[in-house]
């Protein structure tokens, strides 16, 4: 919620430099004597401010994206091939391991969608925030419990003070994510990362805990948040820009206005016709036929053939380029070309 | 909407159930997880059950299907759910588990999890199979044709029956669960989250295959979920529970549009809209989290929360009564 004495921080596109800038990122998981890629070539920027959004369904490689960016692919078997991955202009994958340890929380912080099993279980809520602070910054004990309950505080958690004894199975799912939240921003990261942060909640949690990650947002100069979700819904409601991402690939990009307005990719326009309304009642719900496919069998030429309604001759050998098409959107299908979409 | 007499009418049915504590695991207390709900469904309608997580939904579900007192030993029932079939009124909850066993067939449930839902060592064929071989006498020929039809009936092809659940994506195994509680030709189906483990995409295919089957079979569906988008689809009436308690029921276009109690009214304004058009700001918030069951608020359950809460709303608990616009809500002041 903006009030008076807090103005808004939009994105600003055309005079700051991005924060983060992806560049051909491919990710491999060695499966038996394969190395199929989970991320195949993916690139996009995250700007100062900004909310992006990395929509897709399972096996679309947005939970691995995010985790290529903390560096945290399990290695074996995974493998980050190429690409890079830059942080206001510095390379994080040639940075040794303990600098990038300093990268994670200081400057890019994550939360995930099962808050019990992110957090450990068998510390105290408080005692986790508080290595959280003392691993990064050089405080006293008393110091970081301070800190701590001022910001289990700020995330709305009530009587944080005694709280903080308590131990996660004695919070309750949105209270854990709040936590969470708390640990991740204690060190006022410039970029956070939340991967489905509200898939495993009710629907009344999940529009706090959506509105207490952009109020946080909002506090901090030039922070930014990629939120990965399935959820176009969510997405509509939080993100700024959205990349959509289907079998490894980006399929596209663009603002929520216009993605929501006018879909270019059959993907985008499948998925937006295939979601069930609270206000108009369909007789029958759109589909895209098939299964999202496995990554160890992707098809030929455009990943998405084999389920496409609008599919030509070409989009079964041919990969599709991914088509800039101006004012920061980008779509990766043929039809562009042709002349029948675009 | 079929004439005649409702397929089901369960009447101020209580569940609790209780709470085991000490070293010796001895009873301190009880959860009325389901507490005083009634509601009828007409033959070959949908009911949608909506509601947030400990409100009872899933409880309500079970305890009509039965299983309620396989998986939760030392449960306590009361009231009544009556089973209209065949011109007989059968109260479900009198029946022990052998004099249930007949009505089985009658009431069929589909599951959340497609993974945990399948015994992974029996063949999609034995999956299927299954309530035939309990509740009918065709032949192990007459039952391999039956299984065969049902497969390509929810759109699975024939040559799965002799595959094994893991070979299956969550999607193909939603399906097999549905031609499992199919085989038996249920009056009723009790979906509880069918759909809310799936991808968008495919998601919406199993929402319009049980569509489908309900019009070919004229099936009655009770469909359990949280997603209000998705109930709102597939529903004719819709009842909404909070805390164990029915807090409004009716006409599923009339409750999305007008909805009468406070909670709902929250609850419907907290779905996030696939439209970015639309202002936040005109969300109804709601202030701290649901209750624990154990210790539910005096009154009505929803009073700590509820934005237009009277000192009254704490003492007495307000009884479903029916408004202009034709829906019951449990809420004196709306």
């Amino acid at each position: 919620m903006a009030t008076a004495e807090t103005s808004i921080q939009e994105p600003d596109y055309v005079n700051s430099p991005p924060t983060l800038q992806v560049r051909d990122l491919v990710v491999s998981f060695k499966v038996e004597n394969d190395f199929p890629r989970a991320v195949d070539g993916i690139s996009f920027d995250l700007y100062p401010n900004e909310v992006l959004g990395i929509v897709g369904e399972s096996g679309s490689g947005k939970s691995v994206t995010s985790l290529a960016i903390m560096r945290l692919i399990p290695d074996p078997p995974g493998k980050i091939a190429e690409g890079s991955i830059k942080l206001r202009g510095q390379e994080l994958l040639d940075i040794s391991y303990e600098e990038m340890r300093d990268v994670r929380g200081n400057e890019i912080a994550m939360i995930f969608q099962e808050p019990m099993t992110a957090l450990n279980p068998v510390f105290t809520v408080g005692m986790q925030v508080m290595e959280t602070i003392r691993t990064h910054e050089n405080v006293s004990k008393d110091e970081a419990r301070k800190r701590a309950i001022e910001m289990l505080t700020r995330v709305g958690i009530p009587d944080a003070a005694k709280r903080l004894k308590e131990y996660p199975h004695q919070f309750s799912g949105g209270m854990r994510q709040r936590a969470m939240i708390a640990m991740a921003l204690v060190c006022h990261p410039k970029i956070l990362i939340a991967d489905e942060p509200t898939t495993a909640l009710d629907v009344t949690t999940q529009a706090q805990i959506l509105d207490l990650m952009l109020e946080l947002k909002q506090k901090e100069e030039g922070a930014s948040i990629i939120l990965i979700t399935h959820d176009l819904a969510v997405v509509a409601e939080t993100c700024h820009r959205v990349v959509v991402m289907y079998g490894g690939k980006v399929q596209e990009v663009a603002t929520v206005e216009k993605l929501f307005a006018r879909p270019l990719h059959p993907y985008t326009k499948g998925l937006l016709a295939s979601l069930p309304s609270t206000h108009e009642k369909k007789d029958r719900l759109y589909t895209i036929p098939g299964n999202v496919p496995s990554i160890l069998q992707m098809p030929e030429g455009c990943r998405f053939c084999t389920r496409c309604s609008e599919v030509i001759d070409r989009c079964h050998t041919e990969e599709p380029k991914l088509h800039d098409i101006g004012n920061g959107r980008k779509v990766r299908c043929h039809l562009l070309e042709e002349g029948i979409n675009g | 909407m079929a004439e005649g007499p409702p397929l089901l009418e369960v009447q101020n049915l209580i569940v609790r159930y209780p709470v085991w504590g000490g070293i010796l695991r001895h009873k301190v207390g009880e959860v009325r997880a389901v507490d005083d709900v009634s509601f009828t469904i007409e033959q070959s309608e949908t009911l949608g059950l909506v509601g947030e997580s400990g409100c009872g939904k899933t409880t309500v579900a079970k305890a009509i299907s039965h299983i309620l007192r396989e998986t939760a030993p030392g449960v306590q029932m009361s009231g009544k759910i009556l089973l209209n079939v065949g011109g007989q009124q059968i109260n479900l909850l009198e029946l022990s588990r052998r004099e249930m066993r007949p009505y089985r067939s009658h009431v069929q449930m589909i599951f959340q999890d497609p993974f945990s839902s399948l015994n992974p060592r029996m063949t999609v064929q034995e999956i299927v199979e299954r309530p035939l071989k309990v509740h009918t006498d065709q032949s192990r020929l007459q039952r391999q044709n039956t299984v065969k039809d049902l497969l390509e009936r929810v759109g699975l092809q024939p040559e799965y029956a002799m595959r094994y659940p893991h070979e299956f994506s969550g999607g193909q195994r939603q399906r097999i669960g549905i031609a499992r509680a199919l085989a038996v030709r249920p009056k009723l189906i009790i979906a509880d989250e069918p759909v809310s483990a799936l991808d968008v995409s495919v998601q919406s295919q199993v929402i319009n295959l049980l569509q489908d089957l309900q019009k070919e079979f004229g099936l009655t569906y009770i469909f359990v979920a949280h997603d209000l988008s998705v109930i709102y689809h597939i529903s004719d009436r819709i009842a909404v529970m909070y805390l164990g308690d029915m807090v409004e029921q009716g006409d599923a276009d009339t409750l999305y549009n007008q909805p009468m109690h406070p909670y709902t009214r929250a609850l419907l304004s907290a779905v996030p809209q696939p439209d970015p058009s639309r202002k936040k700001e005109d969300r109804i918030k709601l202030v701290g989290e649901i209750p624990s069951p154990i210790d539910k608020p005096s009154g009505c359950s929803f009073h700590p929360r509820c934005p237009i809460a009277k000192e009254s709303c704490s003492i007495e608990t307000p009884p479903l009564e029916k408004k202009e616009n034709g829906v019951a809500a449990a809420c004196p002041f709306t």
